[in-house]
């Protein structure tokens, strides 16, 4: 079982919200759409389940084209972020509906629900209405109305968004797990890097209607192709620097320069831009080949074990993020630490020159 | 600005209420500093939007009273209390222009034109609208409402308070960075009073000089981002800050020593342990491995990367702990048990904290 957008785009109003993607999901796999809000997330899932008509390309399903198919012809299920459930209806009604509409049995009904109700920990709430229930077992009972149809393709559309903290913290573990049982494909929106991250799978970085990268979450996260996919898998945002490499010297934007550290002298003379995300910044010098720079500090943010430090660098802005509880003053200059073997090289137009030495070693 | 007193302060929906469980908002009294920020943390439903809707005057309590610099407003109308308010979801006039939608708080109150012209500027820098001033609100995203939304709640220098509720819900994680640091910087410069509900750990600790822990109805905890991460008063704060939350083990204690699962573990200080459930409490980052009998036996379940760290998934006596490994650091082949940072070991008795006797006696 395999989903193929094959140069699939969409058009609307002759503005361009995606631009052609060729990609492949295969049966059982967890797949991440990661971007920020208007990426292309929904348009792209809409897209895979045949709500839209692409303007270029194919749909391609087990080998069949279903470019032009209606969604109802095809095994597709959707949980929305708003929890959509029927009010009115019990949870078991509600989780029966689309297995109804199929016109099975009452006996497979009845095991289908059963079965579905136990994987999504619903089966002591079955005799009550979604009202009566909390917002994460509201989530839980919209997530069972699409599983229990066995669809062959599952889409999830920010599905935790609007709940709690901590229920996202205890749905996002559950789903890996239902989705290693089903064995259906699933596609997963987030606009967080690190819900990404802990649904492991495959991600695609998505970017102003562009698929950016798609690849094994650890590895887009380590080995981006370039700036943009950096950008956008990095929460807080990856910090960048604009270098013009000549012999052993960097020279800044400021016009300050500063030595080549060793692991990055290979690069050849010209303009780079130097990336590396905030946990790597340190305040402590604990490297001898560490850059160390000079940074004005705007603002601490100290989250109990982590402190978030914001910094101005000549006019750009870094986020560090250093372990432990920090008590520094706003406005002072604070010298800051970067391991060379933490940072990403990309090139003028954005593109990955050298990827950061502690990820090829992982 | 203005200091806060919750005085005998409480509030039940039920008109004629008996026990405490009918209290949507328990007892309480506090004084809320003049110019700290504030955060009201806890799940949904445990009174955080209550208590925010007594303090802004949308809500008599059934019992107490609320002071702002000690002058008693319980029965003040909103309007009249001076503060200032961001939703949830925006609040802005369509058919105005996104400058007018800023200037309208400081135009309703008779502002000298010259002062709002400046004022509106100075808001619009901060939340990256300049160049939208001139359009209609209308048609911008709903991130971009928001931050009109905050941009207008910030507006007047002048109020008692500034209350936020979960403001930052539709904005983008990138954004979301961008504008609380804004806000914190803010708070920085104008020492405005400022209540922040939110159920979202981070945002909460990171915003807040004091954090405000709510659970049942109740304050469970007012502490330093710090405090609650170091010393949780309540199993609740373990468990609802940090991500994962809390370790939590079962535990006879006699003295400077725990037992848990047959295994001692020095305290580091010695407790007084009267009647009641004994556990204590250990934060996944303070734990670490071990091999077999040189600690508590674990076993690896799964190791979740989430970029920054890893989160070791163990299997304790049928019990899930979890321990947080740094993002280059291996997780080891045969681990058969782990151990703690003494220090960071906390007791609980009934779930909430008991304070260590005197360090040195026993």
């Amino acid at each position: 079982m395999t989903l193929t957008l094959d140069g699939v785009s969409k058009v609307v109003a002759g503005r361009t919200h995606i631009h052609p993607i060729t990609l492949t999901l295969q049966k059982g796999t967890m797949n991440v759409l990661l971007g920020p809000t208007l990426a292309g997330k929904t348009s792209l899932m809409r897209l895979m389940a045949g709500l839209d008509a692409p303007a270029t390309g194919r749909v391609i399903w087990n080998g069949d084209d279903v470019t032009g198919m209606r969604v109802q012809d095809r095994k597709v299920a959707m949980v929305y972020q708003q929890f959509i459930n029927y009010p009115s209806m019990t949870v078991f009604e509600n989780i029966a509906s689309p297995v109804k509409l199929m016109g099975e049995s009452r006996q497979e009904i009845d095991r289908r629900v059963r079965e579905t109700a136990e994987m999504m920990k619903l089966t002591g709430l079955l005799d009550r209405k979604p009202l009566e229930l909390s917002g994460g077992q509201q989530q839980r009972c919209a997530l069972a109305r699409a599983l229990v149809k066995n669809a062959g393709l599952v889409l999830l559309d920010e599905p935790l968004a609007n709940l709690d903290y901590k229920l996202r913290e205890e749905l996002r573990a559950e789903i890996p797990k239902i989705f290693e049982r089903s064995g259906a494909i699933f596609v997963y929106a987030t606009t967080e890097p690190e819900e990404a991250l802990l649904l492991g799978g495959n991600t695609a970085t998505l970017w102003e209607g562009r698929m950016t990268q798609f690849g094994p979450t650890p590895l887009v996260y380590r080995k981006p192709q370039d700036a943009t996919t950096a950008r956008v898998f990095s929460d807080p945002p990856m910090n960048f620097l604009d270098v013009h490499k000549a012999g052993d010297m960097f020279t800044l934007g400021t016009g300050a320069t500063l030595a080549v550290p060793g692991p990055l002298s290979a690069l050849s003379d010209g303009d780079y831009t130097l990336g590396f995300r905030p946990n790597h910044l340190g305040l402590d010098d604990h490297s001898e080949s560490a850059m160390a720079f000079t940074a004005r500090l705007k603002v601490t943010e100290i989250t109990g074990s982590e402190t978030f430090v914001h910094l101005d660098i000549d006019g750009a802005r870094w986020v560090g993020l250093i372990h432990g509880v920090r008590s520094l003053r706003p406005g002072q200059d604070v010298r800051v630490y970067l391991d060379p073997s933490h940072v990403y090289v990309f090139g003028p137009d954005g593109t990955l020159v050298a990827p950061a030495a502690y990820a090829e070693a992982a | 600005m203005a200091k806060i007193t919750l005085d005998n302060l409480a509030h039940s929906y039920l008109p004629h209420p008996r026990s405490p469980d009918d209290y949507a908002l328990k007892e309480m009294n506090h004084d809320w500093v003049d110019g700290e920020a504030y955060a009201l943390l806890g799940a949904s439903g445990c009174g955080k939007s209550t208590l925010l809707n007594i303090i802004s005057g949308l809500l008599q309590p059934s019992q107490g009273r609320i002071l702002f610099d000690d002058v008693d407003v319980t029965h003040q109308p909103t309007a009249a209390r001076n503060i200032a308010q961001v939703f949830q979801f925006p609040v802005v006039y369509d058919t105005m222009t996104v400058r007018d939608n800023l200037a309208f708080p400081l135009r309703n109150r008779g502002a000298d034109p010259a002062y709002i012209a400046e004022r509106v500027d100075q808001i619009a820098k901060m939340i990256g609208m300049e160049a939208e001033l001139s359009h209609k609100a209308r048609g911008l995203t709903a991130d971009a409402k928001q931050k009109i939304s905050l941009g207008r709640g910030m507006v007047r220098e002048d109020v008692n308070a500034l209350l936020f509720d979960e403001p930052l819900t539709v904005i983008d994680p990138h954004m979301k960075w961008e504008l609380r640091t804004q806000l914190k910087s803010l708070h920085h410069e104008f020492g405005h009073t400022m209540i922040y509900v939110t159920h979202d750990q981070t945002e909460a600790l990171s915003f807040a000089d004091k954090v405000v822990v709510m659970h049942d109805g109740g304050v469970v905890q007012i502490g330093t981002p710090q405090e609650l991460f170091e010393r949780p008063a309540h199993t609740f704060v373990g468990f609802f800050i940090g991500s994962p939350g809390m370790n939590l083990f079962d535990a006879r204690i006699e003295g400077r020593t725990a037992v848990i699962e047959g295994t001692e573990i020095d305290l580091g200080a010695g407790y007084s342990v009267g009647s009641g459930r004994v556990q204590i409490g250990v934060r996944p980052e303070f734990v670490h491995f071990a091999e077999a009998g040189q600690g508590v036996p674990a076993r690896v379940r799964r190791v979740e990367d989430v970029g920054r760290h890893k989160i070791v998934r163990l299997d304790v006596a049928g019990r899930e702990v979890n321990a947080i490994v740094a993002e280059e650091a291996p997780v080891p082949d045969g681990v058969g048990a782990i151990r703690f940072d003494s220090d960071a070991i906390n007791v609980y008795v009934d779930d909430w904290r008991l304070a260590a006797n005197e360090r040195g006696r026993t």
